[in-house]
C-alpha cells in the first residue's frame, strides 16, 4: 500500500482536486501503459504495430466506459443511499431482453414486438424502471443484509426466467407439442430461453457511419484513414463505439448523477443511507424516496446494459450470472463508493488493472520469457504449456508453473478479484476516492452571500 | 368460542396481511390439489378444470424421496450458514464454495485410497485431476469413502479456519456488510483457487455400475432407490443427530445454541468469545464439507461451482427455518428441498428454483423470522 | 435502518391493539380543542414484560416550555418515540393540534410540525455539519428528484438552496459551531453533536419542539444561551416539551411540569407544586428538589 500511497502523493495536487483533470491523467497514463505493452508485444510477435496498439485501446476504452457507467449506476444505490443492491445483473437483463423482445420482428423466432429501435429503447427503459420500482418493495423493510440475499435472488429468478424453454418463443408452430410463445393478450413473444436472444443492434457504429457494406460519406471517411493507417473497419467501429460511450454516456451519466446527488434530493438520499430514522423524524418520506431511487438506477443499470451486453447483436441468459454484479461492485468499492468521480476511476482501474491487467500482464510476461528463452537456448525454445495442474507442477520446472500460471490467468484473476475485495474491506473501504467530500447541495455551502463579515471564516480552510 | 376465536384470528390476518393470506390459499389450493392428484380424482366442472388430475403415488414419492435427498444435503450445509449468520452477524457469501471445498478434498482423498487399494493403474496425474472417471463406490471402496468422508470434513475446517484468522477476525468490528463483500472476495479466491488446480469441466467420479439397486413398492409402483443415496441420507441423518447430541449435551454448544438463537443475547453479553466463533466455524464448515461430499456421492459429478450454485437454495432454507436457528436451518432446509421437487408436479423443471427463491423472498419480506420463528427451540 | 428503535415490528396479540373502544378516550379525543398544540390520552406501551409507558396522559399548552421529568428508566424516552412515531404504541392517543396522529409514520408528524431530538445524537455521521442543516428544512422543493436534474427548474432550486444556506451559516453561529461546518458529523465531540442536533431539529422550524436532554454534555454558558434562544422562540409562539436530568434547570425554566416514575404519570403542574409534591419527593428520594 505504501506503494501506491507514494504514487499517489507524487501525483500533482493541480491534478488530484480537479475531477475532470484527475479522470483525464488516469486515463492517459492507463492508455499509455497499454500503448507501450502493445508496442511491446507487436514487436516481439512481429505483428504490425499500430493496428495491435488501436486493436488493444478499443479494447480498453468499452471496457472502462461500461464499468464506468455501471458504477455510476451503482453508486446512486449502495454510494449515496446506502441501499446493498446486488441483483445488477438481473436488471441488466431486463433492460436488454425488454429492448430485444420489443424490437424482434413479430415473425421471426423468437417473436417480437417489431417495434423500431428508438421506442424500443425506451420501453425497456421504463420496464427496468417499473421492475425495479417492484424491487424496491422489500427495500422499504429490509435490513441491508437481507436486501442482499433479495435481490441476487431476484437477479437469479430474471435469469432462470429467461432461461428456460417454457417461455422462449423458439417453437412458433401453435400446433407443436413444444409450442412455447408467450401470449399476452395476443402479443406474441419469446425470450429465446438458452439459446440467447438477437439484439437489435449488433454494430452500434453503423448509426453513424451506415451499414457495412455501403457506408455513408462519414463511414467512408472513417473507414478510409483506418485503412491508411492498416486498422480493418471492426476495430474502427468498436473505437468509435467505445468514444461514443466514454465521451457521452458516461459523461451523461456523470453529470446527472452529480446534480442528483448535489441537490436535496441528493440530501435526502445520503441521510438515508447515515440513519433512515432521522431523516424520517426530519420529515423526509423516505419510503417513496427509495422507490424512486430505486426505479431511477435500474432504468441506467437497464440502459448501460443495453448499451454493453446490448452492443454484441446477441445476448444469452447466462451473461447475466451474479459474477457481472460483483465485478461491478468491485469497480465501485474500488473507485470509492459515495463518490461519482470515484466510480469512474473505479471503472477505469477494475477494467483496466483487475479485469483487462492480468491478461495484458500475462501476455507481456510470456513474450518477454519467450524473447529470453530464445536468446539463452536459441531459436525455437518457448515457454512450456503444460495442459493441467498436475503435469505443471509435478515436473518441478519453474518455467512449466510460470507456463502454467500465464495460460491459467483467468482463474488467478477471480482469486485477484476476490484478495482485492477482502483487502479493501480490511483496510480500504473508502476506496481510492471514497474520501472525497462531495457535497449534497446544489450550491456551494461554504460559501455565504455574505452580509456577515466572514470573521470566523466560514471559509474553506482546508 | 374457540372456532370464533381462530375465526376473526384468520380474518385479521386477511386484513392486516393480504399477501400472507393469499400465499396461504395457494398452499391450502395445492395441498389439496395433491391430495386428490394422488387419489386420481379431477374436479372440473362444466370442462373448467380446477383441482386435482391423476398422479401416480410412486411418482409423488420419487419426488419426495429426490427433494429430501437435496434437502438434507442444504439443511446440512444451512447449520454453518445459520450459526455463522446468528453469531458473526453477516451473510457469509462464501459458505457455498466451502461445500465445493470439501468436496474435492474428500474426493481427492477418495480417489487416492481408491488408487493405492482398487486394482487399477492409472496415471498418478488422472487421479489426481479426477480424469480416470467413475472410480469408486460404496462398494468398490468402501474404505476410500469412509475416509474421504472424514477428510471433506477436516479438509474444510481447516481452511475455513485459515480463512477465518486471514480474513474475518480482523473485521470482528466491522459490520455486516463489509463482512458480506469480504465473503464474496473469498467466494470467488476460493472457487477460482481450486479452478486453478482442477480445472472448469466436470468429472463423473463414482461408479454406479455395481451398487445395488432397491426398489420399495409404494402404492401402484416402486420407487428407485440405490446404496449411494442411501449412504447419503444415513450419514446426512446421523450426523444432524450428531449437532443435536452436540447442541443439547455439551456446555459449549450451549454457549452456541444460546448466541446463535438469541441476537439480542448475543449483543448482551457482548462480541461472542472467539472460542465459540472457533467452534461455530469448525462445526459449520465441516458440515458444509460433508455434505459437499455426499451430494457428489449421490450425483455422481464434481464440479468447481456445484456449491456456488446450491449457495441460494441454503439461504432459502436458513431463511425459511428463521436465521440464527440450528435446527430451522435443518428443517428449512429438508422443506426447501422438498418443495422445489414436488413442486415440479405443477411447473416445468426450469422454474424450480425460480420457486423455492421466490418462497425464500416472500419469507424474508413477511416472515423475516422465519416458518418457526417465536417457536423456540430449546 | 437501527432495529432497535426504528418502527421495527413488535410481537402483538390480538387484545394489545390500539383500543379503540375506549370511550372515554375517544370522547376526549374529540372534545380536544384544535389549538391545543400536543395531547397525550392514556399512552401505552409494552416491551415484552415492561410496560414502559403505563397510561400516561397530559397537555402540553400553546406556547409554552413544558419539562417532563422522572427518575432513569421512567419512559420519558418511549414517551417521545411513542409521540413522533418512531414507536408504535400499544394503546392510547396521540393528539396534534386537534388531529388524531396516532400510528402514524415519524415523517408524516414531523412534516406536520412536531420535531424531536434524540436522547443520545444521532448524526448522519459522513454527512458535514452544513449538510446535516441544510437536510432539516421542510417544503424544500429540491427534494423533488425532477426538480434536482431537469435544467430549466434548477433555478428555483438554487434559490431556495441559496436562502436556506443563510439560515444554516446564521445557525451555526449562533450555536456557536461554524468552525466545524465543513466537518463530519462523524467527528464532532459528544457535545456537539448535541448542539447539531438541536440545531437540526430547529432548521426543521417546528411548531412543536420536543427535546429529549438537550443539554447532556454541552458547556454551561451555551447552554445558558441556548436557554435564553429557547425562551426567545417561545414567545415568538413555538412550543417546547423538554426532557432533562438536572431538575433545577427545569423548575427555573418551565411554567408546567410533568413527573413520570416506572411508566407511569407521578405528578403534573407548576414547579412549586411540583416541588412540594410528597409523591415526587419519595420518587426522586434522597434527592435535593
Ligand atoms: N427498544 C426498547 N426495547 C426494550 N425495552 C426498552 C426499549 N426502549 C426502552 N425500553 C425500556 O423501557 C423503559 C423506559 O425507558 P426510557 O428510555 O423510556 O426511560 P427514560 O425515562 O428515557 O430514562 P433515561 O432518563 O435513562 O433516559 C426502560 O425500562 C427501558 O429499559
Ligand atoms: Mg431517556
Amino acid at each position: 500500500m505504501s506503494v501506491g500511497q507514494r504514487l499517489w502523493r507524487a501525483v500533482p495536487s493541480s491534478i488530484k482536486e480537479d475531477d475532470k483533470r484527475l479522470i483525464i491523467a488516469l486515463l492517459a497514463g492507463t492508455y499509455l501503459l497499454y500503448a507501450v505493452s502493445q508496442v511491446y508485444l507487436a514487436l516481439m510477435n512481429n505483428a504490425d504495430v499500430f493496428p495491435a496498439v488501436a486493436n488493444s485501446l478499443q479494447n480498453l476504452t468499452f471496457l472502462i466506459a461500461v464499468y464506468a457507467i455501471m458504477a455510476l449506476a451503482l453508486n446512486l444505490h449502495w454510494g449515496y443511499t446506502g441501499l446493498f443492491n446486488i441483483g445488477i445483473a438481473g436488471f441488466m437483463a431486463v433492460g436488454v431482453y425488454s429492448m430485444s423482445i420489443l424490437a424482434a420482428p413479430p415473425g421471426g423466432s423468437p417473436p417480437g414486438f417489431g417495434l423500431p429501435v428508438p421506442i424500443a429503447l425506451i420501453g425497456a427503459l421504463v420496464i427496468t424502471a417499473i421492475v425495479g420500482g417492484i424491487a424496491a418493495l422489500p427495500a422499504l423493510q429490509l435490513e441491508a443484509d437481507y436486501l442482499a440475499i433479495v435481490t441476487v435472488g431476484l437477479s437469479e429468478i430474471i435469469r432462470l426466467v429467461l432461461n428456460a424453454d417454457y417461455f422462449s418463443g423458439t417453437v412458433t408452430d401453435p400446433q407443436s407439442n413444444s409450442y412455447n410463445v408467450v401470449n399476452l393478450f395476443g402479443f406474441k413473444f419469446g425470450t429465446g430461453g438458452g439459446q440467447g436472444i438477437n439484439t437489435p443492434t449488433s454494430s452500434p457504429a453503423s448509426y453513424l457511419y451506415g451499414p457495412s457494406g455501403d457506408p455513408n460519406a462519414i463511414g467512408e471517411l472513417a473507414y478510409g484513414i483506418g485503412v491508411s493507417l492498416g486498422v480493418n473497419n471492426s476495430v474502427v467501429n468498436g473505437f468509435t463505439y467505445g468514444m461514443f460511450l466514454l465521451l457521452f454516456v458516461v459523461t451523461a451519466y456523470y453529470v446527472l448523477l452529480v446534480r442528483i446527488g448535489n441537490s436535496p434530493f441528493g440530501r435526502v438520499l445520503k441521510a438515508i443511507r447515515e440513519d433512515e430514522l432521522v431523516a424520517q423524524s426530519l420529515g423526509k418520506d423516505t419510503r417513496w424516496v427509495k422507490i424512486k431511487v430505486f426505479m431511477v438506477g435500474c432504468a441506467l443499470m437497464g440502459l448501460g446494459g443495453i448499451l454493453w451486453q446490448g452492443s454484441f447483436g446477441f445476448v444469452n441468459p447466462n451473461t447475466f450470472r451474479p459474477i457481472v454484479t460483483f465485478y461491478i461492485f468491485t469497480a465501485l468499492i474500488v473507485g470509492g463508493s459515495g463518490s461519482n468521480t470515484g466510480s469512474v476511476v473505479g471503472g477505469a482501474v477494475f477494467a483496466a488493472f483487475l479485469f483487462e491487467g492480468p491478461r495484458q500482464l500475462a501476455r507481456v510476461v510470456e513474450a518477454a520469457m519467450g524473447g529470453l528463452l530464445i536468446t539463452v537456448s536459441g531459436p525455437g525454445a518457448s515457454l512450456p504449456s503444460p495442459n493441467n495442474f498436475y503435469v505443471a507442477f509435478s515436473t518441478l520446472d519453474p518455467l512449466g508453473w510460470l507456463g502454467y500460471t500465464i495460460g491459467n490467468i483467468s482463474s488467478l484473476r477471480f482469486i485477484l478479484l476476490g484478495v482485492v475485495l477482502v483487502y479493501m474491506m480490511q483496510n480500504r473501504s473508502e476506496g481510492l476516492l471514497g474520501h472525497r467530500k462531495e457535497i449534497a447541495a446544489s450550491v456551494d455551502l461554504s460559501e455565504r452571500k455574505g452580509n456577515v463579515a466572514p470573521t470566523d471564516g466560514g471559509e474553506t480552510n482546508e | 368460542m374457540e372456532i370464533a376465536e381462530r375465526y376473526s384470528a384468520g380474518k385479521r390476518v386477511l386484513v392486516e396481511h393480504p399477501a400472507v393470506a393469499l400465499l396461504g390459499a395457494v398452499l391450502l389450493y395445492l395441498l389439496s390439489d395433491l391430495i386428490l392428484k394422488t387419489a386420481n380424482v379431477s374436479i372440473a366442472p362444466w370442462g373448467v378444470h380446477l383441482i386435482g388430475g391423476q398422479l401416480p403415488v410412486s411418482n409423488l414419492g420419487r419426488f419426495v424421496l429426490d427433494g429430501l435427498i437435496v434437502g438434507l444435503v442444504v439443511g446440512l450445509a444451512g447449520v454453518g450458514l445459520s450459526m455463522t449468520y446468528g453469531i458473526l452477524n453477516f451473510a457469509n457469501f462464501a459458505h457455498g464454495d466451502y461445500i465445493t471445498t470439501g468436496a474435492f478434498a474428500g474426493w481427492l482423498t477418495a480417489y487416492i485410497i481408491g488408487f493405492l487399494t482398487l486394482p487399477v493403474d492409472p496415471p498418478f496425474g488422472d487421479i489426481f485431476l479426477f480424469a480416470e472417471s467413475s472410480l469408486v463406490s460404496v462398494v468398490n471402496a468402501p474404505v476410500a469413502i469412509v475416509l474421504g468422508l472424514v477428510a471433506s470434513g477436516l479438509g474444510t475446517v481447516g481452511v475455513v479456519l485459515l480463512l477465518d484468522r486471514w480474513v474475518y477476525r480482523p473485521m470482528r468490528d466491522k459490520g455486516g456488510i463489509p463482512l458480506l463483500i469480504a465473503s464474496i472476495g473469498v467466494a470467488l479466491a476460493l472457487r477460482y483457487a481450486i479452478v486453478f488446480v482442477f480445472g472448469t469441466s466436470a468429472s463423473g467420479v463414482t461408479s454406479t455400475s455395481d451398487i445395488p439397486q432397491f426398489e420399495i413398492p409404494l402404492g401402484d409402483g416402486r420407487i428407485p432407490l440405490d446404496l449411494h443415496e442411501i449412504t447419503l441420507i444415513v450419514a446426512a441423518i446421523a450426523l444432524m443427530f450428531g449437532v443435536h447430541f452436540l447442541l443439547q449435551r455439551t456446555k459449549l454448544g450451549k454457549a452456541m445454541r444460546a448466541m446463535a438463537d438469541n441476537k439480542d443475547l448475543a449483543q448482551v453479553t457482548g462480541i461472542p468469545t472467539e472460542r465459540i466463533i472457533r467452534a461455530t466455524w469448525i462445526i459449520g464448515g465441516g458440515l458444509a464439507g460433508v455434505a459437499g461430499f455426499l451430494i457428489v456421492l449421490e450425483r455422481g459429478v464434481i464440479s468447481f461451482n456445484m456449491g456456488w450454485r446450491l449457495l441460494l437454495l441454503i439461504f432459502a432454507g436458513v431463511i425459511l427455518g428463521g436465521i440464527g436457528s440450528v435446527y430451522g436451518a435443518m428443517a428449512g432446509g429438508i422443506i426447501i428441498g422438498i418443495a422445489s421437487r414436488v413442486s415440479l408436479v405443477w411447473i416445468p423443471s426450469d422454474f424450480a428454483r425460480v420457486a423455492a427463491f421466490t418462497v425464500m423472498i416472500l419469507v424474508l419480506l413477511y416472515r423475516p423470522e422465519g416458518l418457526f420463528g417465536g417457536v423456540k427451540t430449546a | 435502518m437501527n432495529t432497535d428503535t426504528a418502527g421495527s415490528p413488535e410481537a402483538k396479540g390480538p387484545d394489545e391493539l390500539p383500543d379503540i373502544e375506549d370511550s372515554d378516550v375517544e370522547k376526549a379525543a374529540q372534545e380536544t380543542p384544535r389549538g391545543l398544540p400536543l395531547r397525550v390520552l392514556n399512552l401505552e406501551k409494552r416491551f415484552g414484560g415492561i410496560t414502559a409507558v403505563d397510561g400516561v396522559s397530559f397537555e402540553v399548552e400553546e406556547g409554552s416550555l413544558t419539562g417532563l421529568i422522572g427518575p432513569n428508566g421512567a419512559g420519558k424516552s418511549t414517551t417521545f418515540n411513542c409521540i413522533t412515531g418512531v414507536h408504535e404504541a400499544d394503546g392510547g392517543r396521540v393528539l396534534f393540534k386537534g388531529d388524531d396522529i396516532t400510528g402514524r409514520k415519524p415523517y408524516e408528524i414531523a412534516d406536520r410540525g412536531l420535531v424531536r431530538t434524540f436522547q443520545i445524537a444521532r448524526e448522519l455521521e459522513e454527512m458535514t455539519v452544513l449538510e446535516n442543516l441544510m437536510l432539516a428544512p421542510r417544503g424544500q422543493i429540491g427534494e423533488k428528484l425532477y426538480r434536482s436534474v431537469t435544467p430549466g427548474l434548477r433555478g428555483e432550486v438554487i434559490e431556495q438552496e441559496t436562502e436556506i444556506r443563510e439560515e444554516v451559516w446564521e445557525t451555526l453561529e449562533f450555536f456557536e459551531i461554524d468552525h466545524l461546518a465543513e466537518e463530519y458529523a462523524g467527528n464532532l465531540s459528544g457535545g456537539q453533536r448535541k448542539l447539531l442536533e438541536l440545531a437540526r431539529a430547529l432548521m426543521v422550524d417546528p411548531d412543536v419542539l420536543l427535546l429529549d436532554e438537550p443539554f447532556a454534555g454541552v458547556n454551561p454558558s451555551l447552554e445558558a444561551k441556548l436557554l435564553e434562544q429557547i425562551h426567545t422562540l417561545r414567545e415568538e409562539g413555538y412550543t417546547f416539551l423538554l426532557v432533562e436530568h438536572d431538575i433545577d434547570l427545569i423548575m427555573e425554566n418551565c411554567e408546567h411540569i410533568i413527573v413520570m416514575h416506572q411508566g407511569k404519570l407521578l405528578a403534573e403542574g407548576p414547579p412549586e407544586e411540583i416541588r412540594n409534591n410528597d409523591r415526587v419527593i419519595d420518587a426522586y428520594l434522597g434527592e435535593d428538589i
